[in-house]
């Protein structure tokens, strides 16, 4: 199989997309390259920085039959727009009864770790979660963000796809023929038997790593990767937590109403799941602050491998 | 241009047809028939018909929270915006949206928005669609004084210019942005000069001469159509009534002020105008044409009533489409 970064699973996806559907157009304050060259500028409009004009000029265009897919680049810029985001896009389809369908892509870089402060790092998904009406996708790997990234465009709903600012230039496996990945589907990227982490796009390679690490101790770890938060794909969580006993969940993001948060409470509200608790959940997130520029404290403010491996430590201490 | 004597009384018909039916529904709100909030369209009315009356069906339109006007001068049905407004299954949006979000995308309606603003991006991405169509299709957004002064406004006329959208901006400038008069918070007293900024037509019409307003909107239409891009036009008018029909909503102008504000009757102007041509329109015609006019209305409350209200499971559907 051919090997490729997670930003390249973008752009390919949303090639091949644009390809098999003449709807589809592209907006964004940047035209991509590759798409410019293939599409022309009538389907890859380069706007303005005017974020609220762009997503809502989203809506207007799939209610009239098109496909647009919206570059917010950063999350950051998103708030800009979040009238039309919140009140618009979000409840347009259920306020008018169903009459249209809105298929938008809405495409935006969350995370941190690349020293831009508070208002260039930041993971706010669990605000758009909290919004009824939007699908939130969140993938870790370029093979799950090519097929999700497919599905959303598909999809006749807004999709924000969240992109993972740190996993970009990651490199995996993605197959050459058309494929997709259906959202509510988690995936578990290890299989284990003590304790189950579900972990969080940037979160998921440093699961991994302290699921290596913990193994070295004789502790099994489950490393499950959510893929899309709406929907989220609560049985396989409650599942593994029926099995294991234990639950880590791991996210970039600060814990407050967070998408670690809702995990949490989905597991520990299904009362087999809780049944087969041996220990408190536990969660391993950034600090609730701002993200902070010297590297010293931005690193000190965001969860790690390591964190993770001691929350899993914690919980099953006397194990072995 | 100019339309004919049977085209104007058409006009006058819209017009009284919307009177008609906002008095019903402020009067149905005040019953308790109608819930949450409605505002009145009445004094504004020559706008949505002057506009509509030189739009196609396929052309897409987009309201605001004053809607009422805009659904039935671009076609909507009667019955189903009243059994909306009772909130009734049968309603345009099945009961879930009400006076302020009354939509029919089938018309070219894409929908009253609640957000003062909040329609202009949605119609511009409509615009854009209609550019990228390619089938002559033009975009309306109506938006009202206040929201010229927010944001969205300038960011969509700055792309719908840059662009060459085929777009209508129609300002409806009823003097007040709930209760801040115009003339407190606009830069400007015309909204039309900022179209000099954008390097677009910027057109200022009396919006109680239902003729004026569609002549301004054909010359915009035929523009937009023919890949000259968009125009903005702006119809002076008056707000008859308070922001809202809520008994508890403040309004500040003295009886006097509202008193002189009313004496631009865009009904009146058209029906005298009639009357003045050779007799085109004589008291008994304008009589038996409002009789008409509320027999439909009274049939759509019918009708209204009649219709159930949404299963509690409905609560639960199109939050996504399938």
């Amino acid at each position: 199989m051919r090997t490729i970064t997670y930003e390249q699973a973008v752009t390919e996806a949303l090639i091949e997309e644009l390809r098999r559907d003449p709807k589809g157009i592209h907006l964004g304050t940047d035209a991509p390259p590759p798409l410019l060259k293939e599409f022309g500028p009538e389907r890859i409009r380069q706007t303005p920085i005017a974020e609220s004009a762009l997503t809502g000029m989203a809506v207007g265009a799939a209610g009239s039959g098109y496909r647009p897919v919206v570059n917010w680049s950063s999350v950051t810029f998103s708030f800009v727009a979040m009238d039309q985001i919140v009140n618009q896009a979000a409840k347009i389809h259920y306020m008018f009864g169903g009459q249209v369908k809105f298929p938008i892509v809405y495409r935006a870089v969350v995370g941190g770790g690349t020293r831009r402060a508070a208002q260039h790092s930041q993971s706010p998904y669990s605000m758009f979660m909290n919004v009824a009406g939007l699908k939130i996708v969140l993938p870790s790997t370029p093979y799950d963000m090519k097929g999700l990234m497919k599905t959303a465009f598909r999809d006749d709903n807004p999709v924000v796809v969240f992109e993972s600012g740190r996993l970009g230039g990651v490199e995996g496996e993605v197959p050459d023929d058309d494929y997709t990945i259906p959202l509510g589907k988690a995936d578990i990227k290890r299989a284990g038997s003590d304790v189950t982490i579900v972990a969080i796009a940037w979160m998921v390679p440093e699961a991994l790593a302290a699921a290596e690490a913990l193994a070295k101790d004789g502790i099994s770890a489950e490393v499950i990767d959510p893929r899309s938060l709406v929907p989220l794909d609560v049985d396989c969580i409650r599942a593994s937590v029926r099995k294991t006993g234990r639950l880590v969940v791991a996210d970039e993001a600060g814990p407050t109403c967070g998408a670690s948060a809702e995990i949490a409470a989905l597991v520990t509200e299904d009362p087999e799941s809780f049944a087969a608790l041996k220990a408190p959940v536990k969660r391993v997130c950034a600090l609730q602050v701002p993200i902070p520029y010297t590297p010293g404290l931005e690193d000190h403010v965001f969860p790690n491998r390591n964190k993770i491996a001691a929350a899993a430590r914690e919980l099953t201490r006397g194990l072995k | 241009m100019h339309p004919s004597p049977e085209q104007q009384r058409e006009m006058l018909r819209q017009m009284q047809l919307i009177r008609r039916f906002e008095e019903r529904a402020s009067a149905d709100f005040r019953s308790g028939a109608i819930y949450g909030v409605v505002h009145s369209y009445i004094g504004e009315e020559a706008i949505a018909v002057g506009v509509c009356a030189a739009l196609e069906r396929d052309d897409r339109i987009i309201s605001t929270h004053r809607g009422h006007g805009h659904c039935i001068a671009k076609g909507a049905d009667l019955n189903r915006m009243m059994a909306e407004l009772y909130g009734r299954e049968a309603g345009y949006c099945k009961g879930k949206g009400g006076s302020m979000h009354i939509a029919d995308f089938g018309i070219g309606m894409l929908g009253a928005n609640g957000i003062v603003a909040g329609g202009i991006p949605i119609i511009t991405g409509a615009g854009l669609a209609a550019q990228l169509e390619g089938k002559g299709r033009v975009a309306v957004s109506f938006f009202g004084d206040g929201a010229s002064n927010a944001g969205p406004f300038h960011e969509c006329i700055n792309i719908a210019s840059a662009w060459n959208l085929p777009m209508l901006y129609v300002c409806e400038n009823n003097q007040f942005a709930v209760n801040t008069p115009a003339a407190k918070s606009l830069a400007h007293e015309d909204v039309a000069a900022r179209a000099v900024g954008y390097g677009i037509p910027g057109v200022i019409v009396d919006g109680s001469d239902v003729l004026a307003v569609y002549s301004a909107a054909t010359e915009a239409v035929a523009r937009a159509r023919a890949g000259e891009g968009p125009t903005l036009i702006e119809c002076k008018t008056y707000r008859w009534r308070r922001h809202t029909e809520r008994p508890n909503q403040p309004d500040y102008r003295t009886p006097e002020e509202i008193e002189a504000g009313m004496q631009s009757c865009p009904i009146a102007r058209l029906a005298q105008h009639l009357k003045m041509q050779q007799g085109q329109l004589s008291d008994e015609e304008f009589e038996e044409m409002d009789r008409e006019i509320l027999r439909t209305i009274e049939a759509s409350v019918d009708y209204a009533k009649s219709c159930s209200f949404p299963a509690p499971d409905a609560a639960l559907e199109d939050v996504y489409a399938d």
